[in-house]
């Protein structure tokens, strides 16, 4: 661990003019010796993957470039070398891979094309040997029937089985570094750890450097040597691993990894006997159906929820979780009748909801609303602030001048400037806006809500503000709460109760606590295993990190 | 409002159009003014060439004034351009909210009918119906919405198909409102920047289908317009040249003009640079 | 399943749904040119001047337009199907006789003009995206701005004063020079001449359409994921546009031509009766005034399957250039 592979020296990355901020990347110094990995942590904006760009010569140019600074590779300055040269690092010295695969890969190109690319471009190898080569790469990050993958194309593979491709690609010419931005964050927590695997097996394989680019302080703890966090373009910490998560120093790591949700469970309040939601027997199927002249083979069925059976108990907040497909979001919307069921009974109070027309259902609005994932799509952007608050209300037939009174309490209930009132939803942050939408759902003074992924398109450190917000605002209302989510963390801190979700069941229920320390099914343990980092914080800070750093 | 003018303002050949369309609505607004007369009259020496006899852009066979009948036949081509347009965009919106916002089986009636009117060669189709209907100024704005709304209504569709499924829709559907109040008061109003944009290239289409059908005779024949012109200058183009010229730079520019304004608010509305900054 | 097999389902499936929409098509237009006022009779008794109405009467019966409508078009669907589209009693012929007869020509100057449409504007637009912002993208840029504001008819006018009137390169009209009785290569030679003008002329719209969507998709496929995968895989600009990015911006070039060749048709009456070319848009523009019902219905009947079919091959091609599609 000698051998600088890689030594960033002052870099600036500058922006085009008219942008929030003059440079992306400010005076950023960083190394990486051979088989070592560096996480580079930071929120959304805050310079990281133009920092990855940048040593690949990546840029979106011509607005962004380098204004200053040195990136050394092996003692060489990419940033002055030239287009032939750079071509040359590319993909056979340097490789990386993206966060999103599906668009990554090319849509109309075979995977064993894609992966031949490398091979002719960089050295010269005859066509059979080239194909056996792929073979043998797709074979080594273990994708089953490779010959067949071959010949696939990116849309047939799963998430999961393109990033396993994306990775044979990037090692196809064994780089001595490999650029990993976000890899794993399109990907379910079951996936993403066999991929954290994959990557770190072939690193200790072929002693790669890796500079891994993440906002996941769990990814961090598993997989990184050393860190380096960066805030506005800023690197505010850098250290070991074990240095910046279990002693860190700056006030932004601290909130940070603060915010990061404990995997500890907190303990259930108490709660009353009373269900005020039941459900039995839900069934949901999608597709199946005919064209509308009956010809043409029938679609195929999806079962996204199989008999499902719940209890929402008054004052609990119930957790529902799955990874994506799971059946969970499904069973959110056909619990508040935005989608039809097959079959099956949903009770409020132990009245029965589950076929009520639209008009017949409109005054149970009142007892049950719903707080959406994305707070971008979930608020009209044509609408004013308050009108999408007070929309609730007024539907229902309360008196407008009511209904505007109740909107602006709202609005200071959730936190926000009583200026917000007149604005439009764009003038606001992600974390903003799902205030707007939690007041939305508020403003029917409803009994029961449902979260539908309320703080999985938020930052690490908005979330853990919306979840508190949430928390208040339950104990203040006293309201029953259907939580859904993918995020193991936040649903210990937030749910007393869980569901575990899949392929359309429910596997296993328990308290949060128990479910957590004696996990019953095979899945529950899958996806508790899964969840990135849990060695770290599981409440005492611990040791493991340093062990993980030992033995890399 | 003063942000939309300053994006639209970037775009300086948008300007431009801009520009152009006022003064060809000037021309249009003030024709009475310019050109008292009726444009079909007896004005001078007929076939008198450029800048002789008085004639700014010269004359035709009848003696008819050249300029006065691109003044008055502005008049027309705004008048049928943006009219057809409007009511194909009304059709087209019925058509693509309703099929789009519930699906199903109403979707699959509406888009084949939809279909239907695509697949018809839509010139001929217009052409036969001002035939039928006798050449008009209604015949020719009703043919050209008939063959104009199928586009409004699939990109319409695709739309609502879209925003159907956005979770601020789903929170009205929470709130119980009803569906005729979520697809004009809350879907509608966020397809409109791909619908004026849609129009504001429809109204240049429909300006040159409007010539076309003049060409061919099929005008209105109380009422000059630039089509009409070129159409009755077509058998002098060895010896008068200019009554087919002038009239068709006349479209040219026009619909060159419509064509740079619905770039530019393209540019301004186009709703990817306005999400998430 | 297999992708060639995929591929004979999505087809078949595709002609089928061509069926309904012809029989739709059909039925529109023979209600509508119904309710136009005055049928054939009348045109012919015009022409012949002095028509007592007894013998209009019996022309009617002669004719089977004395039944009812619905009659009248049952007995034309029944005809179709036999593919007997009826008689044109204006040009004393089989419909299908004169439709053939005019087919050739027709089809001759849209295969031109596809060929010239589609192959130029990819070519251009490709080369726009690629020197994006030198002059020569600007130069291409106006060019189909220019060209895409432009009436069609107006464009032949102005054509036929240059080439031949000013400068006498091309002839003004027609498809040949039929007083010159060429035969073999001259007489293709000769055809050929004739098919320039028009063939420019009905192909400058849809230049100018097939180049500024080409440049405006090659450079919204620039700016994908994956133009980046390759950059980072050390390919060259060379690759990357001809075999990443070509292919993807294609698509939606090749969808829309097929979309387009309707409103081919529709172009080529206009260009088809200004260089006096003896097709099918001349044919129907003739015959619609002189309410020559079956002709119509004929002319219409072959446009709109000649659309189908072409809609279909251009299906068939997407499917070769996309493996995403589905037989869904």
């Amino acid at each position: 661990m000698t051998e600088k592979l890689l030594q960033i020296d002052n870099l600036f990355i500058e922006l085009p003019t008219g942008s929030e901020r003059q440079h992306a990347v400010q005076d950023l110094s960083l190394e990486l010796a051979q088989g070592e990995t560096l996480c580079v942590v930071g929120e959304s904006g805050s310079g990281k993957s133009l920092t990855a760009r940048a040593v690949m010569g990546l840029l979106p140019a011509p607005h962004v470039r380098v204004s200053g600074g040195q990136i050394n590779f092996n003692s060489e300055d990419v940033t002055k070398a030239t287009y032939d040269r750079l071509r040359d690092i590319r993909g056979s010295e340097i490789s990386m891979i993206f966060q999103e695969p599906m668009t990554a890969l090319n849509p109309v190109m075979s995977i064993g094309n894609q992966i031949d690319e490398i091979f002719r471009y960089h050295v010269s190898m005859s066509r059979s040997e080239r194909i056996e080569r792929a073979i043998e790469l797709l074979r080594d990050v273990n994708l089953p029937n490779p010959e067949q993958i071959m010949n696939a194309y990116p849309h047939e593979l799963s998430g999961g089985q393109r990033q396993r491709s994306m990775i044979a690609m990037a090692l196809a010419l064994k780089p001595q570094i490999l650029i990993a931005d976000e890899p794993t964050t399109a990907l379910d927590v079951t996936t993403q750890a066999q991929i954290l695997k994959l990557i770190r097996d072939m690193q200790t394989a072929s002693n790669t450097g890796v500079l891994f680019i993440t906002h996941d302080f769990g990814v961090v703890a598993d997989i990184a040597d050393r860190v380096v966090v960066m805030q506005h373009g800023i690197v505010v910490e850098s250290g070991t691993v074990n240095q910046v998560l279990n002693s860190p120093e700056h006030p932004y790591t601290q909130a940070l990894i603060s915010a990061v949700p404990s995997l500890m469970p907190r303990e259930a309040r108490s709660r009353l006997e009373k269900t005020v939601l039941q459900v039995r027997g839900l069934n949901k199927t999608f597709g199946g159906g005919k064209s509308f002249f009956g010809f043409g083979k029938p679609n195929r069925e999806v079962r996204a929820v199989k008999d499902v059976e719940l209890d929402l108990h008054k004052g609990e907040t119930l957790g529902v979780v799955g990874e994506s497909g799971s059946g969970k979001s499904t069973l959110a919307r056909c619990i508040i009748r935005l989608m039809d069921t097959d079959s099956g009974e949903i009770s409020i109070d132990g009245n029965e909801i589950n076929g009520l027309s639209r008009a017949e259902m409109r005054p149970w609005r009142n007892k049950i609303q719903m707080v959406f994932q994305d707070p971008f799509a979930s608020l009209n952007p044509r609408v004013r602030v308050g009108d999408i608050i007070a929309q609730g209300p007024v539907t229902q037939g309360i008196d407008r001048d009511e209904a505007i009174k109740r909107a602006r309490e709202l609005i200071s209930i959730v936190g926000l400037d009583g200026r917000a009132f007149d604005r439009f939803p764009h003038e606001f942050s992600g974390g903003q806006r799902q205030r707007i939408g939690i007041a939305r759902s508020l403003a029917l003074k409803p009994e029961i809500l449902i979260a539908d992924e309320p703080v999985s398109a938020l930052d690490v450190s908005i979330q853990a503000q919306i979840l508190k917000l949430l928390d208040e605002i339950r104990d203040q209302m006293n309201l029953s709460m259907l939580f859904i989510t993918h995020d193991l963390r936040v649903a210990a801190q937030v749910c007393d109760r869980l569901a575990v979700m899949r392929y359309g069941e429910i596997v296993e229920t328990g308290a949060t606590a128990k479910l957590f320390a004696n996990p019953q099914h095979s899945y529950t343990r899958d996806l508790l295993a899964a969840v990135p980092g849990k060695e770290w914080k599981t409440g005492a800070k611990s040791s493991s990190v340093k062990s993980r750093t030992k033995s890399a | 409002m003063s942000t939309f003018w300053q994006r639209y303002k970037r775009n300086k050949s948008a300007v431009f159009g801009l520009a152009v369309i006022i003064i060809v609505i000037i021309m249009a607004a003030t024709a009475n003014f310019l050109y008292p007369f009726d444009p079909f009259r007896l004005a001078g020496k007929p076939l008198s060439g450029p800048g002789m006899n008085g004639f700014w852009l010269g004359s035709d066979s009848l003696g008819r004034d050249v300029a006065a009948g691109i003044v008055h036949g502005a008049k027309t081509s705004l008048l049928i351009g943006l009219i057809a347009t409007l009511v194909a965009i009304f059709i087209g919106i019925v058509f693509g909210a309703f099929a789009g916002y519930y699906g199903g089986r109403l979707d699959d009636i509406l888009m084949r009918i939809t279909e239907i009117f695509q697949t018809i060669p839509s010139f001929i189709f217009a052409i036969l119906l001002v035939a039928i209907m006798k050449p008009s100024i209604v015949s020719i704005v009703i043919a050209i919405a008939v063959v104009s709304w199928p586009g409004v209504a699939r990109l319409v569709r695709g739309e609502f198909l879209a925003l159907k499924n956005r979770e601020f829709v789903q929170a009205c559907h929470t709130l119980g409102m009803n569906d005729l109040r979520i697809m004009l008061r809350e879907i509608l109003p966020n397809c409109m920047s791909p619908i004026i944009v849609i129009g504001s290239l429809m109204v240049a289409t429909a300006i040159l289908i409007e010539s076309g059908l003049a060409f061919l005779g099929l005008g209105d024949p109380n009422i000059m317009s630039w089509g009409f012109q070129i159409g009755a200058g077509r058998t002098m183009l060895r010896s008068a040249w200019w009554v087919c010229t002038f009239p068709g730079v006349a479209i040219l520019i026009t619909v060159l003009a419509i064509n740079l304004v619905g770039e530019g608010l393209n540019d301004a509305l186009n709703p990817r640079l306005r999400e998430r900054n | 399943m297999t992708r060639s097999t995929k591929i004979v389902k999505y087809v078949s499936r595709r002609l089928f749904q061509g069926v309904p929409i012809i029989l739709a098509i059909i039925i529109i237009n023979f209600f509508l040119l119904n309710l136009a006022e005055g049928d054939a009779v009348d045109v012919l008794a015009g022409e012949a001047g002095s028509a007592t109405p007894e013998y209009m009467a019996q022309l009617r019966a002669k004719f089977g337009l004395d039944q009812p409508l619905p009659v009248q078009l049952l007995v034309y669907l029944k005809n179709v199907l036999a593919l007997d589209l009826g008689y044109s009693f204006r040009h004393d012929m089989p419909v299908s006789d004169l439709i053939f007869d005019r087919f050739f020509a027709t089809g001759l100057l849209m295969t031109c003009t596809i060929l010239l449409a589609v192959g130029f504007g990819v070519l251009l637009g490709l080369l726009a995206a690629m020197r994006l912002n030198t002059w020569k993208d600007a130069v291409i840029t106006v060019f189909a701005l220019i060209t895409y504001a432009t009436p069609l008819f107006w464009v032949g006018l102005m054509m036929i004063v240059v080439f031949s009137l000013k400068l006498g390169w091309l002839p003004t009209s027609g498809m040949e020079n039929v007083a010159a009785f060429y035969e073999g290569w001259d007489r293709v030679k000769d055809i050929a001449v004739h098919l320039i003008l028009p063939t420019v002329t009905l192909s400058l719209f849809y230049l100018a359409l097939y180049t500024r969507m080409m440049r405006a998709s090659m450079l919204e496929q620039y700016g994908q994921d994956y133009v980046v995968t390759a950059r980072a895989k050390g390919l060259t600009e060379r690759r990357i546009t001809f075999v990443h990015v070509l292919r993807n911006a294609l698509l939606p070039v090749v969808t829309m031509a097929g979309v387009q060749v309707g409103a081919l048709i529709g172009g080529s009456v206009i260009v088809e009766s200004v260089f006096a070319w003896p097709g099918l848009g001349m044919l129907a523009f003739e015959s619609l005034f002189a309410r020559d019902l079956n002709l119509l219905l004929g002319i219409f009947m072959l446009s709109s399957i000649l659309v189908i079919v072409v809609n279909l091959i251009v299906d068939i091609i997407y499917c070769f250039l996309d493996p995403r599609i589905e037989v869904s």
